[in-house]
């Protein structure tokens, strides 16, 4: 939920396989920009039976006081794991960035005495799959295994949480792939716009640098850095863990203990919150393409405010439904000025953003991002209407429990509750707290959360019609 | 949008086995109205929810010639209304309902869905095939629509140097074939779509008897049929429907290549696709073998490629095969190989080529094939997680020419692959003559994109 939104949308992904941009078969093109997949979206009054959530999902702790959130179902043989490891790449030091992201990509590449074809070969025996990110907020960590195959799978994972190699060979390996993957970004106009907003508005700040770090900072990196990266990231005080499949409490309590009791039992200490600041100006860097890609935004709130579930109502009506909501009618509906526009709350651990994006061809985006602005002013000056309030709660709450299709979702779901500090009833309280936003609410959040003066546009390609002193480069 | 990449090459895997002892029951049922509709319907009763898709046998491929990217376009028209429901009301409804919905083009059909509570299913379906009798945008917004594709067409191809790329490698791969022209059309086709065009074409090919409905989740196949009878079941079929009879490949003789240079290019490069077949109605067991040969070269760090040119010597940032088993008429078989900055094409291509040449001459390695084996059984169990993704398979593969009983088969088809079966493959898919490889290089200087600084001093306020 909303920390996989922040994920995506911070531009601090870890690990996009260089193949993706290699490989294109036939392709199906042309799907309409799906709604974002992690939104807090949701309802139906009508039907709640039919539309509620009625999922038993219990707390495992362990013996040794780890702590797991479990949906048993024993309807296909399979076990899913979803597991986060709060701090992350915000906890690497400025002129080491990137190293907590090289560590992680390095937990599979050798652990226990096997060098890392001999751990791909072992997984690749179980059929299980165990697999490492790193985003500025976290380290997840996520397996799937047969049911069959629990005890072993489970082992695996334990051998790359506690006895990784770092060989020298692969950490060579995988910082050459990680600077591989910097330059790709590079290039790449809405990672470019991503992270100079970024980067513009937490300056000083570990926000400021992504999660894989600069080139400068990568290329110096040693050994001992992700070692000591290993050593601090991965505490048990900072794990959130949520299983999903056929495996019973008992059988997990006992191989939590198995799997993550030799990591160490308290990190360090966690970045302060920084402000955003930003400009109200727009931005524009110079890049050859015939699309003018548009990051837009200012400063958001926190996942624990009171005014949380109300932003994120107002959210989805102005921008981060897609479909349906004002920015989507208002530049491709009627006009036809993109393919897509989204906002979303990005309410990260230790500064808060609120974003939106979009493309536009050069001649067209300052037309579009003119409209922006006047759809900022009239939500934070008038609210939304009772119709749209309604219509957005049918939505968010009808929706809601579409999130929870599947094992894999439910885990991802319930990981996501963990992250954001929320607990184990949300799920069935969720709908209520939607159902309870009242327009004042909105329009108390919207003067808060909206600010026109100081909504600001990072403008990446060749854009016409906008002053050259707004140019940087 | 949508990147299956070696997700088409090695997932097809994804129904569960009906023959082998103590498999489960694959909740996979069929049925075909009077007029043509053929229906699937996947039960999965874990949650209370439906995945409602309609599925065209028709696509980019049967574009008329000159206005490529029509089925595309006809795609986004769906959503511009009715005869009884007027523009953007079909996805209010569904929203207001609590519903997720999309659609899709490829080259061989055209795809809708909707996600949703299961008790909203006649819901959906009835405006479904309201669409598919009565579609009747108004003509403004065939403007503005076709502006919002040029959009799409500048985001996913004109903007990214590998968008431009793929383009023209398929341009060379598929000479006097549709497959040769891109899915979203190219720009000066677009500039001259008109309203006439997509009726035209949605009053032939949007037609019972061209569709196939796919129902997943929480239902039963009484139920689902008793409401495709009730709202499919009134529209006439088109007696007039030609069959798909798609213009033969031009024999190649020669390999072909394709460089494309681009200054955004950051890591360059080679990439090679040869002409293969895909799955055949009844006779998949060639697709089968192509499929585990992509997993035997080049998928994981297991894989023959990997393990050459990643772990025994240090050439690649990344390597990796793929096979695309389903399209109605031929597919390809890739490989390709991201070189260590400094190495370049020419002596990339020819590790790859070395690679595969000493792969033929020496086989495949007995336990690295049980591995495989055994990750493509389990894939077919994960695959049940996924209810959506069962439901877009099959629509996938009905549309390519297949039936359930192939769906059904497949993954037996994989598991009876052999080393002989996998060499053999290979021997014949490896044919410099229907080759077309491609260089993806940047110019050595990069683009320095600058950096912002917000600060008050600096404000332009637009």
């Amino acid at each position: 939920m909303i920390r996989s939104i922040l994920a995506a949308a911070a531009a601090c992904l870890l690990v996009s396989p260089l193949s993706a941009s290699a490989a294109e078969p036939a392709a199906p093109v042309g799907e309409r920009p799906a709604v974002r997949q992690d939104a807090e979206r949701p309802g139906l009054q009508q039907d709640r039976e039919r539309s509620a959530i009625d999922l038993e999902i219990v707390e495992v702790v362990s013996p040794g006081g780890i702590t797991a959130w479990l949906y048993e179902d024993h309807t296909i043989p399979i076990v899913t794991l979803e597991g986060s490891f709060r701090g992350g790449a915000a906890l690497d030091p400025m002129d080491r960035a990137g190293a907590t992201a090289l560590m992680a990509s390095l937990l599979d590449k050798g652990a226990g005495g096997m060098d890392a074809t001999a751990f791909a070969a072992a997984l690749e025996e179980l059929a299980a799959s165990v697999s490492f990110s790193v985003t500025a907020d976290g380290v997840s960590v996520s397996m799937s295994t047969l049911a069959e195959n629990m005890a072993g799978s489970f082992d695996l994972l334990r051998l790359a949480l506690t006895d990784p190699a770092f060989d020298e060979q692969a950490l060579e390996r995988s910082r050459a792939r990680q600077l591989a993957m910097l330059r790709d970004e590079a290039s790449d106009p809405h990672r470019i716009a991503t992270r100079a907003f970024w980067s513009g508005a937490f300056p000083g700040h570990p926000y400021a640098v992504p999660p894989d770090g600069l080139p400068e900072t990568v290329e110096a990196l040693t050994r001992e850095d992700v070692v000591a990266r290993h050593e601090q990231t991965l505490s048990r005080d900072r794990l959130r863990l949520a299983v999903v499949g056929a495996i019973s409490p008992e059988e997990l309590a006992s191989l939590l203990d198995e799997t993550f009791g030799a990591l160490p039992a308290e990190g360090p200490p966690l970045p302060g919150v920084a402000e955003a600041a930003v400009d109200g100006g727009v931005h524009v860097i110079e890049f050859p393409i015939p699309q003018s890609v548009v990051v837009f935004g200012h400063g958001g709130i926190p996942r624990d405010d009171p005014d949380f579930i109300p932003a994120y109502v107002l959210d989805h009506i102005l921008g981060g439904g897609g479909f349906g909501s004002r920015l989507t009618e208002e530049l491709r509906e009627k006009r036809g000025l993109t393919y897509g526009i989204y906002t979303a709350l990005m309410p990260n651990d230790f500064g808060q953003l609120y974003l939106g994006s979009f493309s536009s061809a050069n001649e067209r985006v300052r037309e579009a991002i003119d409209l922006v602005r006047a759809e900022w002013e009239r939500a934070a000056r008038e609210g939304v209407t009772p119709e749209e309030l309604d219509a957005a709660k049918r939505y968010l709450t009808g929706a809601y429990p579409l999130r929870f299709d599947g094992n894999a979702q439910i885990a991802s779901q319930l990981l996501g509750l963990q992250v954001a500090g929320l607990d184990i009833d949300y799920v069935n309280e969720r709908n209520d707290l939607v159902e309870a936003v009242t327009l004042d609410d909105i329009a108390r959040v919207a003067t808060r959360l909206l600010d026109p003066e100081a909504l600001s546009f990072v403008v990446v390609g060749q854009p016409e019609g906008l002053e050259a002193s707004d140019r940087v480069n | 949008m949508r990147m299956p990449l070696l997700v088409l090459g090695l997932s097809l895997s994804t129904l569960p086995l009906l023959a082998g002892e103590g498999m489960p029951d694959d909740g996979i049922r069929t049925f075909t109205l009077e007029n043509g509709l053929e229906a699937v319907v996947i039960e999965d009763h874990r949650t209370p929810a439906v995945t409602h898709m309609m599925w065209y046998r028709v696509g980019a491929a049967d574009d008329p010639p000159g206005l490529s990217g029509l089925a595309h376009y006809l795609e986004h028209m769906m959503f511009k209304g009715t005869h009884n429901l007027a523009e953007g009301e079909f996805s209010r409804i569904v929203r207001e309902n609590g519903g997720e919905e999309n659609a899709f083009t490829s080259y061989d059909y055209t795809g809708y869905f909707q996600r949703i509570a299961a008790d909203r299913l006649e819901l959906v379906m009835e405006m479904e095939a309201d669409r598919m009798a009565n579609l009747a945008p108004p003509p403004a917004s065939a403007e503005s629509e076709l502006a919002v594709v040029m959009e799409e067409r500048r985001q996913v191809v004109e903007n990214r140097p590998g968008g431009i790329f793929n383009e023209e490698r398929r341009a060379v791969q598929f000479i006097n074939h549709p497959y040769g022209r891109p899915v979203i059309g190219w720009m000066h086709e677009l500039e001259n779509l008109v309203i006439d065009d997509f009726l035209a074409f949605h009053g032939e090919h949007y037609a019972p008897n061209n569709a196939i409905l796919i129902v997943a989740g929480d239902v039963t196949v009484e139920e689902v049929e008793e409401l495709a009878r009730k709202h499919y079941g009134p529209i006439p079929d088109n007696p007039d429907l030609e069959p798909r009879q798609r213009t033969v490949i031009a024999p190649q003789q020669a390999a072909r290549r394709v460089e494309y240079t681009d200054p955004r290019v950051q890591n360059p490069y080679v990439i090679r696709t040869y002409l293969a077949e895909p799955r055949r109605p009844g006779d998949q067991d060639e697709a089968a073998a192509l499929a585990v040969l992509a997993e035997v070269l080049g998928n994981g760090l297991t894989s023959v490629l990997a393990q050459e040119l990643r772990v025994k010597e240090d050439f690649a940032l990344d390597v990796g095969a793929y096979y695309g088993d389903l399209a109605l008429d031929r597919t390809t078989f890739g490989v390709y190989v991201t070189p260590n900055p400094g190495v370049t094409l020419a002596e990339a291509e020819a590790r790859m080529d070395q690679v595969i040449a000493d792969f033929l001459a020496t086989g495949v390695d007995p336990e690295l094939l049980e591995r495989i084996k055994t990750r493509l059984r389990a894939a077919e169990i994960y695959a049940r997680d996924n209810i959506g993704g069962r439901a877009r398979q099959i629509g996938a593969a009905l549309t390519a020419g297949l039936d359930v009983e192939d769906v059904r088969a497949w993954p037996e088809a994989l598991a009876a692959v052999t080393a002989e079966d996998v060499m053999a493959a290979a021997h014949e898919v490896f044919r410099p003559e229907a080759s077309v490889t491609g260089w993806l290089r940047g110019t050595g200087e990069g683009v320095e994109p600058g950096e912002v600084v917000f600060d008050d001093t600096e404000v332009s306020g637009q």
